[in-house]
């Protein structure tokens, strides 16, 4: 008798705190929507989605560029950062012995564990300066004259391609581990080399963890802030997309909140809430993509 | 020892010795060390072309690690180190000049457990030549209707050659894998316990199989299955405690072997 009623409790208490995650998110999202919407609904959804002036002071707000900013990092935080992590992973699964494992292994962790403020004084002062030599060196000729201090687009993605790392390297690392031995062996038994081996057979099987490793990377360079507004010079201007735009400084979603929030008055208070607005459809869209993914190999 | 009589009493293998010819496969005495866990004990046994040699034995008695020393597959476990040698073809095939994938090319092998790539059938079959270099879509197309020919299992799967390999049975699965084995044509065909895990419809189809491949293919084969190894090879070869105790025309060996430890075996007194 009582340990039914002990069980009955425990289940309660289980199920309460399930619901607080769901209720959480909900009231979160209810939350921004609610403070966001206004503006949106005052100026119109098109206006303030590709506006491409954000200038509160005179009651203009337009997110395109913060939009197109977090994009264009991403985007290249991506290119740099996964083609890396996976091929750290793959080297830590099939060619690293054990010595060199453990030394990169811990080294991985490390990289996770490190404060986001601290990549981004690293980023600040070793990436920025450099991207600064080459602004004002080489590339100056080509560059718009105000491109001169190494705050870009491209040291942000540099930074945020850095931060990824043990995301994108530890996910794919189990997708990799979990691939049948039987399915190598099979394959270089056929005298196939080793190195196709990976790229035809152990890749390609591991293929929906290393995707769902690269979407996990995405969203955490979306939702990165700190480390950006260190490096990404903050300027709410939408970047040219040519290469030249690499090298112009951009703002992101996450610092336009963060960077503003601090001294804004009612109306502004309510851009920076439709800022969030949008950086939450961003996250939204990513887990159903990852949702869909697992259910997709689930059902295989 | 018991090489020298196999060599009086095969009349295939008498036959190969007088033409002056080699024989295909030859292992001297080969050692095989786990670490300091010593798997093979100075193996001896010579293999001739186009024949299907049986090698039984009780569990643990290094059949599998013998058979994994014909293809190099051994030197993907961590701490194993070999003395002796295996000849194929003459060459000392643990030379240190010797290509390994090249090696693999020539001596295909088909595990316990069929191991289909997930993919279709035709690109499980496709993999080894294109990886091989062969890009044309006519030649593949070409290389995997004859491979699946072969291994008898077109005329279940030619309507679905692009739906997973992994929807099909798992007889079909390991008719797929000796197709994929054949696709590279090579000449040796090594299999560890191909049909352990079939049922016995599936598994007679494989042994159906492989002794028609016999004619274009040496083969060894792996088997707990005394009637299988009775029914279907030339020569057994009887393993125990990682050495083999002898080798011999298989209709000898189960009828009148030589040595009471593989009479013991056959009749089933341990093992
Ligand atoms: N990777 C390995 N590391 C260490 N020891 C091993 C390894 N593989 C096999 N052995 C040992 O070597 C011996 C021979 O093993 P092997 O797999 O060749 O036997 P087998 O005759 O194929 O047995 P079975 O009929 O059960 O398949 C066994 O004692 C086994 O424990
Ligand atoms: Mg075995």
């Amino acid at each position: 008798m009582n340990r039914i009623l002990e069980e009955k409790i425990v289940k309660v208490f289980l199920f309460i705190t399930a619901i607080t995650a769901v209720f959480s998110v909900l009231l979160i999202g209810v939350f921004v929507f609610m403070e966001g919407m206004p503006i949106f609904l005052k100026y119109g959804i098109t206006d303030v989605l590709f506006g491409p002036v954000w200038n509160p002071s005179s009651g203009v707000y337009g997110i395109w560029p913060m939009i197109v900013g977090t994009i264009y990092v991403t985007l290249i935080a991506i290119l740099i950062g996964a083609p890396m992590g996976l091929g750290v992973a793959v080297y830590l699964v099939e060619i690293a012995n054990k010595r060199i494992a453990k030394l990169i292994v811990p080294a991985v962790e490390l990289l996770a564990g490190i404060p986001s403020v601290v990549y981004g004084l690293f980023g600040m002062f070793a990436v920025r300066s450099i991207i600064a030599e080459l602004e004002r060196g080489p590339l100056a000729d080509y560059l718009p004259s105000n491109y001169q201090t190494g705050y870009s687009v491209l040291t942000a993605g540099i930074i945020l391609a850095i931060m990824i790392l043990p995301t994108i390297i530890n996910i794919s690392l189990d997708a990799l581990k979990a691939v049948p031995r039987e399915y190598k062996e099979g394959s270089l038994a056929l005298g196939v080399s080793h190195w196709q081996t990976i790229y035809k057979v152990l890749v390609p099987a591991a293929k929906s963890g290393i995707i769902t490793a690269i979407i996990l990377g995405v969203g955490r360079a979306l939702g990165e802030t700190m480390a950006v507004i260190m490096v990404i010079g903050n300027t709410p201007l939408v970047p040219v997309l040519d290469w030249t735009g690499l090298f112009a400084p951009a703002r992101s979603l996450t610092a336009n909140i963060a960077l503003e929030m601090g001294y804004a008055g009612p109306e502004h208070q309510q851009a920076l809430f439709a800022t969030g607005i949008v950086l939450f459809v961003f996250i939204i869209v990513l887990n159903s993509l990852t949702t869909l993914l697992v259910r997709r190999k689930g059902r295989k | 020892m018991a090489i020298t009589e196999v060599k009086q009493t095969s009349p295939s293998q008498a036959a190969a010795s007088s033409a002056g010819q080699q024989f295909q496969i030859e292992a001297k005495t080969l050692d095989l060390f786990y670490g300091d866990f010593q798997a093979l004990h100075g193996i001896n046994l010579d293999i001739s072309q186009k024949q299907i040699t049986a090698l039984i034995g009780p569990s643990g008695c290094g059949k599998s690690t013998f058979l994994r020393t014909l293809n190099r597959m051994n030197d993907l476990v961590k701490g194993v180190s070999i003395k002796g040698e295996v000849r194929i073809g003459g060459e000392n095939i643990y030379d240190k000049n010797v290509n390994v994938v090249e090696l693999r090319k020539k001596v295909g092998m088909v595990f316990q457990k069929p191991n289909p790539f997930p993919m279709s059938i035709f690109d499980n079959i496709a993999y080894g030549p294109r990886a091989h270099g062969i890009k044309k879509k006519s030649q593949l197309t070409e290389i995997v209707e004859r491979s699946l020919r072969q291994a008898a299992l077109w005329e279940e799967v030619k309507d679905r050659l692009h739906s997973s390999a992994l929807g099909l049975s798992g007889g079909q699965q390991q008719r797929l894998c000796i197709a994929r084995v054949l696709a590279v044509e090579p000449e040796i065909v090594l299999m560890d316990e191909p049909t352990s895990a079939l049922d016995p419809l599936a598994t007679l189809k494989v042994e159906e199989l492989v002794n028609e491949l016999k004619q274009s293919y040496t083969i060894v084969i792996v088997t707990h299955n005394m009637q299988q190894a009775a029914r279907i090879s030339d020569i057994t070869s009887f393993f125990l405690n990682g050495k083999i105790v002898e080798t011999d025309v298989t209709s000898k060996i189960f009828t009148n072997p030589t040595h009471k430890q593989t009479e013991d075996y056959i009749t089933g007194k341990f093992g």
